[in-house]
């Protein structure tokens, strides 16, 4: 096939990647305002060369939005591609070019129209969308296949930014009625668009009725592979009325297990799994007919690439599980050839292990021996290890897996060895008391033993079988020699191997076992193995005969755990199959994130992609999505509970000091983190503010931030505001020099910051809330708190009155509640005696810093105010802490 | 559904990032640099990776990774599926073997068709032919540029794969059927695993929509003809362009189709009865005592009429590493020891039909201080026999009908090679 586009340096688009010098975003400018096409065309070109390696090249929006305004179409695309890119950074500014996209969305190319409505649902800034409804509708009706098609998953798109606009507009229904265009482009999009819209939201926009299904069927086999894959995944979903129809949507997807394209044949594998389930027995001719038809399709897939069959082989050791009769005849497509990669390899040998039987077993024996030969150790590993598992599964075979394990022994090769032991352990486990004559091969092998879990199954063997032994005691005297060097798990296994030595030969092994239980009480430092230590000592020095019983005791027979997903997650995952789920043997919900519910954006940074101000919007749209799915959190009484306070942001910095910024500050303790919470207002630095560093002063409080980088997560643009925090940690290096004797220290903490984006350095203070240095473990027991209040001096009190309270501010319930969700604790409440109407609650608290402070409060019915009186030994901090009771009592 | 595509090359830097939906951003390639490209792990790391919560699907071309980002319950085999697509599409725009610098080159072609094959991480329209119609960077302008309106039709119609008004001088179909034998012998001459999985290539030179019809010597068919002929071939599995009516197929087995204009795969199959081995190989192999020998001994029968002949035939022995020398005695073609192959290797330009040949070898191996024991891997063998199927499947017919009625001229050729053929020693 010719070559079709040229790959000369001359003209080839390598040469944008090139020149980046300074001076040049100015030269950039004057190219894109060029009136010769070609420089322009070239200068955009540039400009999206930057991008692509992560450049900003936000700062020419204006000058490449001026592009945009062109008949040539492959200009446009790449303007369109910037647009998509840096929108949201520039959302003011890309309401410029809503007029060329309106504009576009009625030209009389048809491709034109399309992409406009294609880019301009990219676009996720509220006002462009607001002007995309117009556009959109009328291209859902367009004459034109193409705009219809594009129109359709336009309409998912929307739904992620405005899913109440989709609503509102009835795009959904109109969604609905493409399901039935003539066109099978568009009925595969209107069929992905409607899937999604239905996941997202959790509600079954996609309504398949007997009509609906009629249509999907027949664009089955219309659609493009892509369509047949939407059409059939939504079929997967679709549970149908009865065991006949079943069978008939069963009889018309069966072809498409003949497809070229993988995923439309698993889609398909999936469709007739979930169908056949709903089939039930009665059915039994059908499903034999159907469970012969899936097994050529499902080897076929095993010819495609790796990655194709890796996903296939995931899948088949599901459906293996769920129906072994499917492939049962055909364990030998499983044998691992061997240019296979090393991942398809380990798939296959999970799956040669689920599909052994009696029948077989002789052949896969001879497989497994000759994959052990092989030079990749995880590989060689696993087939030994699945030599073991054959052994424990057959039990008719298992003399034979043992034979096969024995020959490999003999080859001596490290890895081997080891893995061969670990298996025979559990061979040994499964099938006790049968196959002690290879013991004395194994012991010639102790040499070899370097891992933790060889050398653990080893002496597991040599202690349950000392008897059989003859040097039982000097093989495990080898092992006590390094015993301390040993890791944890051997060690456990050579404490109960000599003690189970011991009981079963007392006389010989009197002084090893002093030995061990000394080594494992005295000198370890591992809480298990001097737990399990002492009980055998215990155990050994006041009734041997129940220490027999307790160690020497017979042991639960394992079983086989070739099918070991648990039947309730293996049938959520057959509905997954073709899905990621399916993969990782996982239920989506453990992978899948829905946005809004939990972290997002944990990849996010700040060059391309981010939320700006519009954030909030979309991050409301999600909300409600939730609350639609049923999913929101209860409202009412747990709501208001729920609700942190809002520290109130001190101004602390003007526009003046800081580069055009105006910065409000104030501490907060979040998740028993103390943070300073910070507030860029960006008036009029021209770059953003993506990052900044932070450096405190000493202070009174010993803070320090955790980490002096503070990322600003969208970046605040100009005109904008962004909200970030400082994690500070205790760090008794910042403590400042204490005031002078009897007065208070200064609640201010000074701050330096370099905005890193434009090299600005400025400085502030902010007075510590001192609340937010209460510490969640503070709680203090009633009794040390009577005796730390009697034992402060009275003349250090402080007393207070707050008046004024807000309504219902002084009912000691809610005050109770309050001071607790602020690490302020309860101590105890009593009525003042001989005054009626008059109760004195008292509290505790201790800060991070470890300083404690109790506090006396009065309250008189009816009355909006209070009495504080605070006690403290740490003198110089009590007025802060009054005045932070003083503070929570007020919010 | 995908959010986003990158390209990366073995450095991890990325050269292409398409962005379709906002829930991942660039410094996710950071995460797949450290964790994938770094650990240089690729061939022994499963082509899926989740790291927190995104998923990575990729796949590899020359040294530049591919990769697919999601963080939703994606199909994986159709992410797969869009990026071979897509590497096959860059491969008709870009040549065969493309690389990093011819994808700098031509970012912008590049960014023009992920925004055309993809929207909002929905695969679209991926037929190259169709493509170039309308992306071409300005580059080639065909005179016939149809109408806007005409090329959405194509884009969207049923039969995106063919565009209309097609025109050729002379009609033809080429028509290749292409077998690869799939073997493991043990060493004791037992077959282990035997199969054969062909390949139906076309190229197609036919003017205007016509309709294909076309006809293996299927079992399933000629048993229902019961013509007196020789049996059928019976076919365990097949799978189909995307042009072959599937419905069809599945109810009487006939394979219909509008062909796509030039090259394509018509159909795969997979035969695993009945199957003719090219070659029979007898193997003897013994180390002698104490490591210093290992004596070979093989015997090679070509198993096809004498009409016909094998070419490119190589056979790799394997030999221990601590080979010395080797010497070789054969009847025709040349053989040698190749220390970089740990092998002998045989190589015969043109081995006829029916033909025998002998080899024999003395290894010599050098004295090591722990002598490890041989793996014995097996020997492999490479092939072509021109106009031979090991399957035995031929074509019986190929009909093409127009509108206009035209002639068809037909060529088939046959040729079978050696996909893992291999002998346990």
């Amino acid at each position: 096939m010719a070559k079709f586009v040229g790959n000369n340096d001359k003209g080839s688009d390598s040469r944008f990647f090139t020149t980046q010098k300074k001076g040049e975003m100015h030269e950039l400018r004057m190219e894109l305002h060029s009136t010769d096409r070609n420089v322009k065309v070239d200068a955009v070109k540039k400009v999206i060369a930057s991008m692509t390696v992560g450049k900003d090249v936000s700062m020419l929006f204006t000058d490449v939005l001026n592009c945009v305004q062109t008949g040539n179409i492959e200009l446009k695309k790449l303007v369109y591609l910037y647009l998509i890119n840096y929108a949201k950074t520039q959302p003011e500014l890309t309401l410029l070019a809503v007029n060329t996209f309106v504009k576009d969305a009625s030209d009389a190319n048809p491709l034109i129209r399309a992409l406009a409505v294609r880019t301009m649902g990219c676009i996720r800034v509220d006002r462009i969308t607001e002007y995309l409804c117009e556009p959109l509708s009328r291209a859902l009706r367009d004459e034109d296949p193409y705009v219809r098609k594009t129109a359709a998953v336009c309409v998912a798109k929307l739904y992620d930014i405005a899913p109440e606009l989709v609503a509102e507009r009835g795009f959904l229904e109109i969604l609905h009625d493409l399901i039935s265009d003539s066109n099978p482009s568009v009925v595969a999009n209107g069929v992905a668009a409607l899937s999604e819209i239905a996941e997202t939201s959790g509600k079954d926009v996609m309504k398949i009725s007997a009509s609906v299904l009629q249509k999907l069927l027949a664009a089955l086999n219309e659609c493009t592979e892509w369509g047949q894959v939407f059409i059939l995944d939504s079929l997967a979903k679709y549970t149908p009325a009865d065991g006949r129809e079943a069978e008939g949507i069963i009889e018309r997807v069966t072809p498409r297990l003949q497809h070229a394209n993988s995923a439309v044949v698993m889609s398909a594998v999936k469709v007739i799994l979930s169908y056949m389930e709903l089939m039930g027995s009665q059915n039994s001719d059908v499903i034999r007919a159907l469970t012969r038809k899936l097994a050529p399709p499902l080897v076929t897939l095993l010819n495609s690439e790796p990655e194709i069959q890796y996903v296939a082989l995931r899948n088949i050791n599901l459906i293996v599980q769920k129906r072994p009769t499917i492939l049962e005849q055909e364990i030998k497509v499983f044998f691992c050839k061997y240019n296979d990669p090393i991942y398809v390899k380990m798939e296959k040998l999970e799956i040669i292990i689920k599909l052994v039987s009696e029948k077989n077993i002789d052949q896969v024996l001879l497989e497994l021996k000759e994959y052990a030969t092989e030079v990749d150790v995880d590989f060689v590993r696993k087939a030994v290890s699945a030599i073991g598992r054959c052994a424990v599964k057959l039990e008719r075979a298992a003399e034979r897996c043992i034979g096969v394990l024995l020959e490999l022994i003999q080859t001596k090769v490290n890895y081997v060895v080891q893995e061969s032991v670990i298996v025979i352990k559990d061979i040994f486990r499964r099938y006790p008391n049968r196959y002690e004559s290879i013991i004395a091969t194994l012991c010639d092998n102790l040499d070899t033993l370097d891992e933790p879990l060889a050398k653990a199954s080893m002496i597991w063997i040599i202690g349950e079988y000392a008897e059989r032994i003859d040097n039982a005691d000097e093989l495990l005297d080898t092992f006590l020699e390094t015993f301390e060097e040993e890791d944890p798990a051997v060690q456990l296994q050579l404490l109960s191997a000599t003690v189970k030595c011991f009981l079963k030969n007392p006389e010989d092994t009197q002084d090893m076992v002093q030995r061990v239980l000394d080594l494992a009480t005295e000198e370890s430092d591992n809480p298990d193995l001097r737990d399990r230590g002492f009980i055998y000592w215990r155990l050994l020095s006041t009734d041997p005969e129940a220490a027999k019983m307790v160690v020497l005791g017979d042991k639960p027979v394992i079983e086989d755990d070739t099918f070991k997903l648990d039947p309730s997650l293996l049938n959520v995952l057959i509905g997954q199959i073709a899905t990621l789920s399916s993969v990782y043997h996982k239920p989506p919900e453990s992978f899948v994130v829905r946005r809004g519910a939990g972290e997002t954006n944990e990849f996010d940074d700040d060059d391309d992609d981010d939320d700006d101000e519009d954030y909030e919007g979309g991050g409301e749209g999600e909300v409600d999505l939730l609350d639609m799915g049923g999913l929101g959190i209860a409202d009412g009484a747990g709501g208001a509970q729920s609700k942190e306070r809002q520290v109130p942001l001190q101004k602390v910095c003007g526009p003046e000091k800081s580069g055009g910024l105006e910065i409000s500050a104030g501490f907060t303790q979040r998740k028993r983190k103390i943070r300073l919470e910070i507030e860029i207002n960006n008036i009029s630095s021209a770059t953003e503010v993506a990052s900044l560093a932070i450096q405190l002063n000493k202070n009174s409080f010993s803070l320090s931030p955790a980490s002096q980088q503070i990322v600003c997560n969208p970046p605040v643009a100009k005109g904008s505001t962004g909200r970030t925090f400082c994690e500070l940690v205790i760090n008794a290096n910042m403590m400042a020099p204490p005031p002078a004797a009897g007065q208070p220290v200064s609640p201010q903490v000074q701050i330096a910051i370099k905005n890193m984006t434009s090299g600005t350095v400025f400085y502030f203070a902010v007075n510590c809330n001192f609340e937010a240095l209460f510490s969640a473990d503070g709680a203090m027991e009633r009794s040390a708190f009577i005796e730390s209040w009697k034992s402060i001096d009275d003349r250090s009190e402080l007393y207070g009155t707050v008046s004024d309270l807000p309504p219902g501010a002084a009912d000691i319930e809610s005050v109770q509640k309050k001071f607790l969700q602020n690490n302020v604790f309860f101590i105890a409440r009593r009525p003042v005696p001989g005054a009626e109407g008059q109760e004195v609650v008292y509290f505790s608290m201790r800060t991070v810093s470890e300083m404690e402070f109790l506090a006396e409060l009065t309250f008189k019915q009816g009355v909006n105010a209070c009495k504080v009186c605070l006690k403290t030994e740490n003198t110089a901090y009590g007025l802060l802490a009054k005045q932070a009771l003083e503070s929570l009592l007020r919010y | 559904m995908i959010s986003m595509i990158m390209v990366l090359n073995q450095k991890g830097d990325i050269m292409i990032s398409r962005q379709y939906r906002d829930d991942v951003g660039r410094a996710a390639a950071d995460s797949f640099r450290l964790q994938v490209v770094a650990a240089k792990e690729t061939g022994t790391e499963a082509p899926v990776k989740r790291i927190e919560n995104c998923s990575f699907l990729y796949t590899r071309h020359l040294n530049m990774y591919f990769v697919a980002l999601t963080r939703s319950n994606v199909n994986p085999a159709l992410v797969f599926e869009y990026l071979f697509q897509l590497i096959r599409i860059l491969k008709a725009y870009l040549g065969e073997d493309f690389d990093e610098n011819a994808m700098r080159n031509n970012m912008t072609l590049i960014y023009e068709l992920m925004d055309e094959t993809m929207d909002f991480g929905y695969p679209q329209n991926c037929a190259v032919d169709v493509l170039r119609l309308y992306i071409n960077l300005g580059n080639v302008r065909p005179q016939d540029e149809p109408e806007p309106s005409q090329l959405t039709s194509q884009i969207t119609g049923a039969i995106d794969w063919r565009r209309e008004g097609i025109r050729h001088k002379k009609n033809e179909v080429y028509i290749d059927v292409l077998e690869s034998v799939n073997l493991l012998l043990s060493s004791n001459g037992n077959v282990l695993r035997n199969e054969v999985t062909g390949q139906v290539q076309m190229n197609t030179k036919l003017t205007g929509m016509p309709e294909c019809k076309f006809g293996l010597n299927d079992k399933l068919v000629i048993d229902k003809e019961k013509e007196d002929r020789k049996p059928g071939v019976e076919i365990d599995d097949c799978t189909f362009h995307r042009c072959v009516r599937l419905g069809k197929f599945d109810a009487d087995r006939t394979i219909t189709f509008i062909p796509p204009d030039g090259e394509f795969e018509l159909m795969r199959y997979r035969v695993t009865d009945n199957i003719n081995l090219p070659f029979r190989i007898i193997p003897a192999v013994q180390e002698e005592q104490g490591m210093t020998k290992v004596s070979i001994n093989l015997k090679v029968i070509a198993n096809f009429s004498d009409q016909l002949y094998a070419t490119h035939v190589v056979l790799k022995v394997p030999v221990p590493k601590n080979t010395a020398k080797a010497k070789i005695k054969h009847s025709f073609g040349r053989a040698k020891y190749e220390p970089e192959q740990q092998a002998i290797v045989w190589r015969v330009k043109r081995f006829a039909g029916k033909a025998e040949c002998h080899i024999n070898a003395e290894v010599d191996l050098m004295p090591t201080v722990r002598p490890k024991p041989w793996s014995r891997p097996p020997i492999n063998v490479e092939f072509q026999v021109p106009m031979f199927t090991a399957s035995g499947v031929h074509v019986r017919f190929l009909r093409v009908y127009d509108k206009s009625g035209y002639h068809t001229n037909r060529w088939v050729r046959y040729i079978t090679k050696a996909g893992n053929y291999q002998i346990r020693i």
